[in-house]
């Protein structure tokens, strides 16, 4: 059968099973609450309702959600003309409609995809992406990102990363009233042991979620992505120099690290971490990744599609410098009043007085 | 009575067989039509600018006045043109031109200066790019319909069905030679 439509119907078939294990999650710690209160019952009926709002908002906000967690903002075609015209163009090529564009301030360059239908998606880039990478290059990425699009890979991963961010959320908060618990009321009692309970499912629990994630964004989807994206470019060689420009300029402490959000990017941004290998793999190596996609031919392409025959494939954009808001020079945070200036382009936080106005100290951030 | 019930499963397996393929059929030739409104649109939004970009740059470059005609005639070409050759071949003909248009703009510094024109030159090439996708996707799409019309078995349906088989968007083309060289200035000029 055709790669690409298994590969459709199996990421419909993870995202039901996550469903389906969250539901049976809540309902379990709805009904422990509900002892708790003294009605069991009452518990699962508030479980119920819980879990039906988490599916409808996973599903249908589950793309504005992700992209809010990473930090992105939604961009219009006079900001980013260069970046808009790229998406429009491979958007063409896959026959699929234009996603929606955000873009997350940082130097560290990455990209990913999120949205539940080719209909309602969006990618998401960084500006370090936009500053290193040439048109081929850039083109590369987004056919990657193109290609979890129409592949479905974006419905999974969205929803998974809601359900696994809720979790992970609900077991930070378990773990937090289980400490208040033990100290407020001291040993025993069936309230902490229904709470303890929780709490242990909860950690329990929280670490299978985010195993489920990682086997849900599989290697087996990100060499698919690969090919079909480099099929789409026409040039396995601009998504393989991404790849490795990409995964060069990870830093161990950068801003788009989260780890319910991590195996979205087109190279996990964990590696940076120099903790990609073992704990968090959902990605292949990128080694290999860019081996495979060397390897490729694609003979088809001079008898039947020439993919470019303008000279604007290194074409970079100028007016770009015009639209963009000036990025990556940081604030000025005051310590005391929360006030704080955003440097402009070529000014340094030397250039300042340390001192606010409403006597404060002042501290350089490279981020709010 | 056994024969009869066989011969009835296979006689609705076929009907099943001709639904299938005949729907095949059609969503193909649907999608090759939507691919070539697409090219379709984006030659119009080029054509549309090309006036524009003439009047820009007309100012700056006296000397490269057989270049900004053959944009124009292009897009006349491209207005005068009804098959899908001719189409390919006006398209051609603007890329070569529009691609020299931009080659030469290197060499006035005050023209990379204009703002208009580096507005310009970016929706240009941003649509080049995608007439070049747009074109492949419309490719790939008459293939797949040509190879299901030709091929056994959808072709007896196809025939059955008067489908006829698509013209590429052909990106060869002997116009492309009319095309004036561009003369490269020394360094001293």
């Amino acid at each position: 059968m055709d790669p690409i439509y298994e590969s459709i119907t199996a990421n419909k078939r993870w995202t039901y099973l996550f469903f389906f294990l969250y539901a049976i999650l809540i309902g379990i710690i709805g009904y422990l609450i509900g002892i708790y209160i003294g009605s069991p019952l009452f518990g699962l009926i508030i479980a119920v309702i819980i879990f039906g709002i988490v599916l409808l908002v996973s599903y249908y906000g589950g793309q504005k959600m992700v992209t809010t967690m990473a930090g992105a903002h939604e961009i219009s075609k006079q900001e980013e003309p260069y970046l808009y015209n790229t998406v429009e163009a491979l958007s063409l090529a896959a026959g699929l409609p234009m996603p929606k564009l955000y873009m997350i301030k940082t130097d560290v360059p990455n990209a990913f995809a999120a949205g539940r239908n080719p209909e309602n998606s969006s990618i998401t880039v960084t500006t370090g992406l936009m500053e290193r990478l040439d048109r081929l290059e850039l083109e590369g990425v987004i056919a990657h990102e193109m290609a979890h699009i129409r592949n479905y890979d974006v419905l999974l991963a969205t929803v998974a990363v809601v359900l696994a961010g809720t979790i992970i959320f609900l077991a930070y908060m378990a773990r937090f009233s289980a400490y208040g618990g033990f100290r407020g009321r001291g040993q025993g009692g069936p309230a902490a042991l229904i709470i303890l309970i929780i709490f242990i499912i909860l950690v329990v629990l929280a670490p299978l979620f985010a195993q489920l994630l990682k086997l849900a964004i599989s290697r087996k989807r990100e060499f698919l992505a690969d090919a079909t994206g480099a099929d789409l470019t026409g040039y396995p060689e601009g998504l393989a120099s991404a790849l490795e420009k990409i995964s060069a300029k990870q830093k161990s402490k950068s801003k788009i690290q989260n780890s319910a959000l991590n195996g979205i990017y087109i190279i996990n941004p964990a590696i940076g971490a120099n903790i990609g290998k073992n704990v968090w793999s959902t990605h292949p190596p990128t080694e290999e990744r860019v081996r495979r996609l060397r390897e490729m031919e694609f003979i088809d392409q001079k008898t039947y599609t020439t993919p470019l025959n303008t000279d604007t494939t290194k074409y970079k954009s100028q007016t770009t410098h015009y639209n963009r808001k000036h990025v990556g020079d940081g604030y000025l945070v005051c310590d005391k009043c929360n006030g704080y200036y955003e440097l402009q382009a070529g000014e340094s936080p030397d250039d300042f007085a340390s001192k606010c106005e409403c006597g404060g100290k002042l501290e350089y951030h490279d981020s709010i | 009575m056994d024969v009869s019930y066989i011969i009835l499963g296979i006689l609705i397996l076929i009907a099943f067989y001709m639904v299938y393929s005949y729907n095949r059929l059609i969503t193909m030739r649907n999608m090759v039509g939507k691919s070539y409104s697409n090219i379709d649109t984006l030659l119009q939004k080029r054509f549309d600018l090309v006036p524009n970009l003439v009047s820009t740059v007309k100012g700056y470059m006296k000397h490269e006045r057989e270049l900004l005609e053959s944009v124009t005639r292009a897009r006349s070409d491209w207005m005068n043109a009804s098959t899908i050759q001719e189409n390919a071949g006006a398209d051609n003909i603007a890329t070569e031109a529009l691609k020299s248009i931009f080659a030469v703009a290197e060499n006035y510094p005050d023209l990379k200066a204009n703002k208009n024109f580096l507005l310009l030159q970016e929706e240009l090439v941003g649509i080049e790019n995608k007439i070049a996708y747009a074109r492949q996707r419309y490719n790939r799409t008459v293939l797949d319909l040509n190879n299901a019309i030709q091929q056994f078995p959808t072709n007896m349906m196809a025939q059955f069905f008067k489908f006829q088989t698509r013209e590429f968007f052909e990106v060869e083309s002997d116009q492309i030679r009319e095309v004036p060289q561009v003369k490269m200035y020394d360094e001293e000029y």
